[in-house]
């Protein structure tokens, strides 16, 4: 008698790619906007970037309902070390408590690819990147989701970065400037929008610095 | 107080029908000092008596954010009002996490006052030594409770509980009838008038006092040593010009507080902002 396979899976790919760009004092966080499942549209206006803490964002690609699951219980532990701290977290102990979190669920994971964006507590940006699991890394620049095979290669071309195992430590930061980095960014995705059928519809940035949090939109290819 | 042979256990009734070991958790109550709310239609405020125990040492932290639209202040043990404040935010994060909206005032201090009944029917468990005035906004408006060691909770317009609180209940029943329609800033104004009562002669200034406002388009927050010594001087200045049989210490603790307050306030605020949120 054969094993029997599951015949339903827990889990569904949405699509969509994120892209996570640091700088001396910004950060730039962008994802496209649509969601899909198979090759079927769910919709085309849906945010897959959210804001942790004053100083922190996180993109996400994958299943979406881990996801708005994910965020939810990371919105929580914030509000719990704000009582207890009475200050917002940092980007980096965010991006402790996020691997935590993934990795709780080791055994069943939130099928959530995530790029985590902000500024350190010298105002300097950072960019974080896991996968599913929790395994994470600082970087100067990252991408995850469906168009990261197209935009990855991309960025390291244009901003290859020097590996954190350098002795001495060298910056992870790139040397462009904020509007440099946004026109990477949009340029990045227009480029996967022509070939990744889920990274399409609009584009919507989120730039950090030190005066705050902006966002922008940029539409892309609508097909 | 009365020692009788009905007060050693919390299960223990008396022949009148009283349970004392809950009763003299409502003492405790009374021996903390001041915490005073008062409501309108759109706003709470809560106010407490800070007093240190020496110079040397910070004053012990009385009021807390809750959630954005909740804030307790206590009075008694503070160590428990600190354990039940936690509890409170728990629920209030548990409630958000899976309704997505924030927790209805009432539901909470019924929870908080399930609690508080629980200690007092176990044998092994004492009463929560705290009395806690808890001020919310939602969407039934804004609501001002009180809940006692004994599990019972009632809503008020205004109260006043801790030590010399009969000074400022006095004052507050005499005014109460316009704080319905009264403005926040007006609202604010009395509740440091009600602290002031407690003080009994004392000078108020905004080192002795925490004041905390909820209300519409406001999220709960401790207002900082500045504003409200800000509002103290704008009314015991309003208080000199009309009358003039005002005590001429107010003047001159005005003044004293005033010259030393910037460095106060720096100092009070390294010493302070761990403690105020």
């Amino acid at each position: 008698m054969t094993k029997q396979q599951a015949n339903w899976s827990p889990y569904d790919n949405n699509g969509g790619s994120c892209v996570a760009i640091a700088g001396a004092d910004y950060c730039v966080i962008a994802a496209d906007t649509r969601m899909s499942t198979g090759y079927n549209i769910l919709t085309r206006d849906y945010s897959k970037i959210c804001k942790l803490a004053d100083k922190c964002v996180m993109a996400s690609s994958g299943f979406q309902a881990d996801v708005r699951a994910l965020q939810k219980q990371l919105a929580a532990r914030h509000l719990i070390y704000q009582h207890q701290h009475n200050k917002q977290m940092s980007c980096p102990a965010m991006a402790q408590l996020l691997s935590n979190t993934l990795y709780y669920k080791r055994f069943f994971p939130y099928y959530s690819f995530n790029v985590l964006g902000g500024l350190d507590n010298e105002g300097k940006g950072c960019v974080f990147t896991y996968d599913a699991v929790g395994s994470y890394e600082k970087v100067g620049y990252s991408s995850q989701g469906s168009g990261s095979t197209l935009i990855m290669p991309f960025l390291d071309n244009q901003l290859k970065s020097p590996s954190p195992l350098l002795l001495p430590a060298q910056d992870a930061v790139t040397p462009l400037v904020e509007a440099e980095a946004i026109d990477l960014v949009k340029t990045v995705f227009a480029s996967a929008s022509e070939r990744d059928i889920y990274t399409v519809n609009k584009l919507e940035l989120v730039i950090i610095n030190a005066a705050g949090i902006r966002r922008e939109y940029m539409e892309l290819r609508k097909d | 107080m009365f020692r009788n042979q009905y007060d050693t256990d919390v299960t223990t009734w008396s022949p009148a029908g009283r349970l004392f070991q809950v009763e003299y958790a409502m003492e405790a109550v009374k021996q903390g000092s001041a915490a005073i709310g008062l409501r309108s239609k759109t706003h709470v405020v809560l106010g407490c008596v800070n007093k240190a125990n020496s110079e040397l040492s910070s004053h012990q932290k009385k009021i807390f954010k809750v959630d954005d639209h909740i804030g307790v202040a206590i009075a008694g043990l503070t160590a428990d009002g600190r354990v039940l404040s936690r509890y409170m935010r728990n629920e209030c994060i548990n409630y958000s996490f899976t309704y997505e909206s924030p927790l209805p005032v009432g539901r909470l201090v019924v929870q908080l006052a399930d609690k508080a009944q629980v200690c007092t029917q176990r044998s092994w468990k004492r009463p929560y030594g705290v009395g806690l005035l808890v001020a919310g906004l939602d969407e039934s408006g804004a609501h001002l409770y009180y809940n006692c060691p004994s599990g019972n909770y009632f809503e008020y317009q205004a109260f006043a509980i801790g030590s010399r609180s009969q000074a400022a209940k006095t004052y507050l029943e005499r005014r109460f009838e316009s704080f319905r329609d009264a403005s926040r800033d007006d609202l604010v104004k009395d509740a440091l008038m009600a602290i002031r009562e407690t003080l009994q002669g004392e000078t108020l200034k905004s080192l002795v006092c925490t004041v905390a406002v909820v209300g519409v388009g406001e999220p709960f927050h401790i207002l900082d040593q500045g504003t409200v010594q800000q509002m103290i001087d704008a009314f015991e200045i309003v208080a000199e010009q009309e009358g003039p049989a005002a005590e001429p210490d107010t003047e001159a603790g005005q003044e004293a507080s005033a010259e030393p307050e910037p460095e106060q306030g720096a100092a009070a605020g390294e010493g302070v902002a761990p403690m105020d949120i």
